[in-house]
């Protein structure tokens, strides 16, 4: 039982970062009708948010101790962060440590702007393309995205802690009336699920309750005829790939303490994420968000020891099975609207 | 000429003596000179460039034609590739076996694929092939370790059992052969400062290439390429008109996914090694790439653009450092040390940049891919009238 | 030819004349029939292939790699201070190049895929007439690359490979390993463990799906199970994961109080980072502290996986804090030519190219085979892990085995491990036969041609 409760725990936290980047990528299919294979890219640009705020932060000068020596037994040189010099080092040291959380306010006009930019420079031309030049463009863009943030940052994983607050694990098993350390789960997981569920309503609720969402849920279902009303509705498209990108880098942001960032982390995750926006069905945002907490728990059942005796392999398969399952099942996905990238 | 239109014959000519003089043409600069970087004329990439051109061929037949995009091609190369490197262990090193196992097995596989994933269209087409290319890389690295060798891969070693060959010689090693005829066996002809390399194992591949494109013309134009392009168009219209359209596309699935088995069988028969990354999805999107860069429903198209990426792939990638120093040494200091650095990040390590910034702008400035660009060109030489073929190439892209 | 207005045709033509006059020559990957050999060299220079990782996940093991196989090409011509040359207890090498001829290099991006890898090291040997190929950062591209050179004629000079397949099941006789391996790896670590964390143990071993995952699972099972650990659970992860979360918390469930992860790379970074954040070295299991294990350390990752690594011990090829003559001067030419300090990746490339290069002064020809006698039972020292020997049967270098600790208190971010104990040679040699190792046969060497 409790090995049960853990899983649906690991579930909801794979299936919440599944379905945040689902959500920016059905937004953009969604609203713009086209195919983007530089949204992992995007996420990917999230995560160096957070590592480059970290490295702002702890811009330095050095000082050279004379007391220890380096690899070659020169004088070493000690690297003082100028934050230090402002703050003091008590200060200067618990700002260094909030820098994950920070960065989700540097990301976002950052990530709004890369949006922006793409979109105007790029995309817009691209609306009426088939869906073939819109993926050879676009994983064109992400590959040249990609390369530009190793040739600064390198291939390595860059270590981004969360804040030290938030390191240990919450004991669920000694509040459930288990036995302690039987389901513990990490505090910045917990904060990471509570996370994606804001941002998640968010989206929900200003598509749902605001004038600007309404038009945009009816430039989704017909864009012509909210043209023909006199509607600006390529403004308010520019506007929602911005959304878009800055919920792909929010997404980024939050899991750069989960796994340290490297530069082809958006690509592990692109098809991963194809897989959930079609699972949900194509152009419905509920469905993105509902085949991301689908899969995140079956894939963490399909990992449990137990399960892999019985069928060895089907954690590396489960996710691929179960797409399969379900759009034999349901032609177009979960929640999919007729005639949506049918064609 | 063997039923082909006027057009179609000189088309398949070109494209014949462009593979019989590759070696020629892929060498054009002498041995030893800077720009001896970019000859591609060596056996390995001529190799690779005729095999991923059957490769491509094949996947434009699904592609180009019916408009099913396939995101798990790979795994018919790799499916092949497998049934070849086993027929190679247990049977005999002779390729013919080899090819003709890969092409039968990797049909049968796309049959199964074909017959589950057209059930749907669009997106969740792409996506169920996607789902059985990405099954199968990641079975064949893991669980099915002791038939694909997983990670380290399957290669042919001395002590299989290759019941139809005698004995290996002591100090021999089992080497790919049509009938003695080693894949490996290369003369080489020397003039003046230039050497060109002829290699059995290239002239096998590009024969095979040359009937796999043959083969393309004729379906491109029979009533059957007809009624495939008719269901790319329309599939409803022609549902509408009683016709049941799946036997056709499953036809074009399965005949791609056999071209796709012939490309790995024929790798095998190379390159006698098979592995597992070789049905990862970036190598199923490769091909995809491939077709779109050359252009897409046209016939010389994917073969272009299979040869455009490969190239920069094993040219670029190669490019170091002291190679750029060899190239601007005439230029005073600072400018020379100014170009190494503007263009350092573009090759050798950086060549993925390249070619992603190569695949944006072909996309953007050539909506038909590099067949329009070929065609631009030679609208240039030929002046107005050719605008018009130009023109013309567009709206019908499944030329 | 001096016509410079060549036309293809005219081309063709002359070149069926050069035919005729029997200047064609059949060949075999462009040997020099003559010398009997594949690319025996014939001018005044000798051209080595390095094959690394330059895009993917390994590109940062990769360029260092090939930072130090510039470093040995220069020693090797002479240049520099001569680094380990200097300590090298052989002295075939004079620093004019290998056989007074002054060594070329060619690179190339095996993109850590076994046929990226091939093709680029086919295209060195067809196109730029390589002698040897070395380089790489993982076994499926060397197992994949030591097939094609001994079918090709050259040597292959194996860079970063710990599966025990390299030189067992998938040994070739023209392929040579420097780097250790994971039967090593896990006779390095039992006793280490044994002394720190006590012989009652139960361990959760988390793997690699794939065959480095299996063979370093299995060493570091059995050497433990030996000295009395018991494995309460061993758990394949996909190679693809990048969050463990799903294969971490059911850990301490299992009753386990020390977790062995055998993973590399990213898989290592995010594995290990994951069992941190979910708390499980805070935890206490069967009244001891839980603790977690990671048997390949590789600084360059290590350092991806930051404040993490502190105090997990593991084992390495090599550190640049040995205080060996040897990893002294290469350190010091290393680090004063980049300015940080040598990877086990960049030493053991390094080392590579300077056993190739004296391997071939001392047989005194570059022909593959007598290469290979030259370095078979090759005893050596003054290359950084002490007396070390080339065993002839299995083409694997046996020499002591650093155990290594996160550090706790770094002094850079190049100081991350700290050494534990340097695990003499005879604690980790084995039987060229050793189960682990075994169904492999080396075959006969083959120079090409």
């Amino acid at each position: 039982m409790d090995a049960i409760i853990l899983q649906v725990l690991n579930g909801l936290d794979k299936g919440s970062a599944y379905a945040l980047i689902a959500l920016g990528l059905t937004l953009i299919f969604g609203t713009l009708g086209v195919v983007n294979f530089a949204h992992g890219a995007l996420f990917m640009i999230g995560a160096f948010c957070a590592v480059t705020l970290s490295r702002i932060l702890t811009l330095s000068h050095t000082i050279i101790d004379d007391t220890k020596t380096d690899f070659l037994g020169n004088p070493l040189k000690v690297e003082v962060p100028y934050i230090y010099d402002i703050f003091g080092q008590a200060t200067g040291d618990v700002i260094i440590d909030w820098a994950v959380p920070l960065s989700i306010l540097f990301s976002i006009p950052v990530m709004v702007a890369i949006g922006f930019a793409m979109e105007r420079g790029l995309i817009k031309h691209f609306y009426k393309r088939p869906h073939a030049d819109q993926i050879l463009v676009t994983f064109g863009l992400a590959i040249v995205l990609q390369e530009i943030i190793k040739y600064f940052y390198g291939a390595n994983p860059i270590p981004t802690p969360a804040p030290a607050a938030f390191t240990g694990s919450f004991d669920f098993g000694a509040m459930l009336g288990f036995d302690p350390n039987t389901i513990i789960y990490p505090y910045w997981r917990l904060v990471y699920f509570a996370f994606s569920a804001i941002i998640i309503g968010a989206v929900f609720a200003f598509l749902q309750f605001t004038t600007f969402g309404m038009v945009v849920r009816a430039g989704m279902a017909d864009r012509e005829t909210v043209g023909l009303l006199g509607i600006n509705i390529d403004k308010r498209f520019t506007i929602m790939f911005g959304i878009a990108a800055a919920v792909a880098g929010l997404a980024g942001v939050m899991y750069a303490p989960i796994n340290s960032p490297n530069y082809h982390m958006g690509m592990d995750f692109l098809v991963l994420s194809f897989v959930v926006v079609v699972v949900g069905g194509m152009g419905s945002l509920s469905g993105a968000v509902l085949a991301g907490f689908l899969l995140g728990i079956l894939e963490s059942f399909a990992s449990m020891g137990a399960v892999l005796e019985v069928l060895p392999g089907i954690n590396q398969i489960i996710i691929y099975l179960v797409a399969i399952i379900i759009l034999l099942t349901r032609p177009r996905g979960l929640m999919g609207r007729k005639g949506v990238m049918e064609e | 000429m063997f039923g082909l239109t006027k057009k179609d014959t000189t088309l398949l000519i070109i494209v014949a003596v462009l593979a019989i003089f590759a070696p020629f043409i892929l060498n054009p600069f002498p041995e030893g000179s800077a720009m001896a970087q970019f000859n591609a004329g060596y056996p390995d990439l001529m190799q690779r460039l005729v095999i991923f051109g059957i490769f491509a061929i094949g996947f434009n037949i699904l592609f180009g034609l019916t408009g099913y995009l396939s995101f798990g091609h790979a795994a018919f190369l790799g499916v092949g590739s497998y049934a070849a490197i086993w027929m190679m262990k247990l049977l005999t090193m002779n390729v013919i076996p080899a090819i003709m196992i890969s092409v039968i097995v990797a049909g049968l596989f796309s049959l199964l694929v074909g017959w589950i994933s057209l059930r749907r269209s669009g997106i969740y087409f792409s996506i169920l092939t996607l789902a059985f290319a990405q099954m199968s890389y990641s079975l064949a690295y893991s669980v099915l370790t002791p038939i694909t060798g997983g990670e380290t891969g399957l290669q042919p070693k001395v002590d299989d059992p290759r019941i139809l060959d005698g004995a290996l010689q002591s100090g021999q090693t089992p080497r790919a052969n049509l009938f003695g005829l080693e894949m490996g066996t290369s003369y080489e002809m020397v003039v003046g400062n230039w050497v060109f390399t002829f290699n059995a194992g290239y002239y096998i591949a590009a024969i095979v290439m040359l009937l796999a494109f043959y083969l393309s013309i004729r379906i491109f134009r029979s009533p059957f390429g007809m009624m495939l392009r008719a269901v790319k168009s329309n599939q409803q219209r022609l549902n509408y008109t009683g016709l049941n359209s799946k036997p056709y596309t499953l036809a074009a699935f399965v005949i791609s996914g056999m071209y796709a088995g012939l490309a790995g069988g024929l790798l095998v028969a190379m390159d006698t090694q098979v592995g597992a990354e070789r049905m990862f999805w970036t190598a199923s999107g490769e091909v995809v790439l491939m077709t779109i860069l050359g252009g897409a429903g046209t016939l010389i198209g994917p073969v272009l653009g299979a040869g455009f990426i490969k190239y920069m792939e094993n040219i670029v990638s190669k490019i170091n450092k002291s190679i750029l120093e060899q190239w601007f040494a005439f230029m005073p200091d600072g400018m020379e040390d100014f170009f190494i650095t503007i263009v350092y990040p573009f090759i050798g390590k950086g060549w993925h940049l390249t070619l992603g910034l190569m695949f944006m702008m072909v996309v953007i400035f050539l909506p038909g891919g590099l067949v329009q660009g070929g065609q631009k060109i030679a609208g240039l030489f030929r002046g107005k009238k050719a605008s018009d073929d130009a023109a013309d190439g567009k709206t019908t892209p499944a030329e | 030819m001096s016509n410079s207005k060549l036309t293809r045709r005219g081309l063709i033509k002359t070149g069926a004349v050069a035919g005729a006059a029997g200047l064609t020559l059949p060949t075999y990957l462009r040997a020099d029939g003559h010398a009997g050999f594949t690319n025996a060299p014939t001018g005044d220079t000798v051209t080595l292939g390095f094959n690394v990782p330059q895009s993917g996940p390994y590109a940062d093991e990769g360029a260092d790699e090939l930072r130090a196989y510039e470093l040995a090409v220069e020693h090797l011509n002479g240049g520099g201070d001569g680094g380990m040359m200097n300590t090298f207890s052989s002295k075939a090498l004079k620093g004019n190049g290998i056989l007074g001829k002054k060594v070329e290099y060619v690179t190339g991006d095996t993109q850590t895929k076994s046929d990226a890898a091939r093709a680029s090291a086919r295209s060195m040997i067809e196109k730029d007439g390589a002698v040897m190929i070395t380089g790489g950062s993982s076994s499926g591209v060397a197992v994949a690359v030591q097939a094609l050179c001994q079918e090709a004629g050259v040597i292959f000079m194996a860079g970063l490979t710990h599966s025990n397949d390299t030189t067992g099941k998938d040994r070739k006789a023209n392929g040579f390993r420097h780097f250790f391996n994971s039967y090593m790896s896990g006779a390095a670590l039992a006793p280490v463990l044994a002394a720190n964390y006590g012989t009652d143990r139960k361990a959760y071993h988390l793997t690699a799906d794939y065959n480095w995952g299996y063979t370093t699972e299995e060493a570091v099972k059995s050497s433990t199970e030996a000295m009395g650990w018991e494995t309460v659970a061993a758990v394949k992860t996909p190679l693809t994961q990048t969050d463990f979360s799903s294969y971490i918390a059911p850990v301490l469930q299992s009753g386990a109080d020390t977790l062995v992860l055998n993973h590399y790379g990213g898989n290592m970074v995010n594995s290990l980072t994951n069992a941190v954040q979910f708390g499980l070295r805070d935890k206490q299991v069967n009244g001891k502290d839980f603790q977690i294990i990671v048997p390949l350390y590789s600084r360059l990752m290590a350092k991806g996986a930051g404040a993490n690594v502190k105090g997990i011990f593991g084992s390495t090829n090599w550190h640049w804090s040995l205080q060996d003559e040897g990893s002294q001067a290469f350190v010091k030419s290393f680090g004063t030519k980049y300015g940080f300090p040598p990877s086990q990746a960049a030493h053991t490339c390094y080392v590579q190219a300077l056993l190739y290069a004296d391997a071939v002064e001392r047989a005194g020809s570059f022909n593959p085979c007598a290469v290979v006698e030259a370095l078979e039972d090759f005893e050596f020292d003054g290359m950084g892990n002490g007396k070390t020997l080339y065993r002839g049967d299995d083409h694997q270098c046996f020499k002591d085995v650093l155990v290594v600790k996160g550090k706790e208190n770094p002094t850079s971010e190049f100081d991350l491990l700290e050494i534990v104990e340097v695990t003499p040679v005879a604690q980790v040699t084995y039987e060229p036969d050793h189960p682990q190792f075994a169904g492999g046969n080396l075959g006969t060497c083959n120079p090409g041609a």
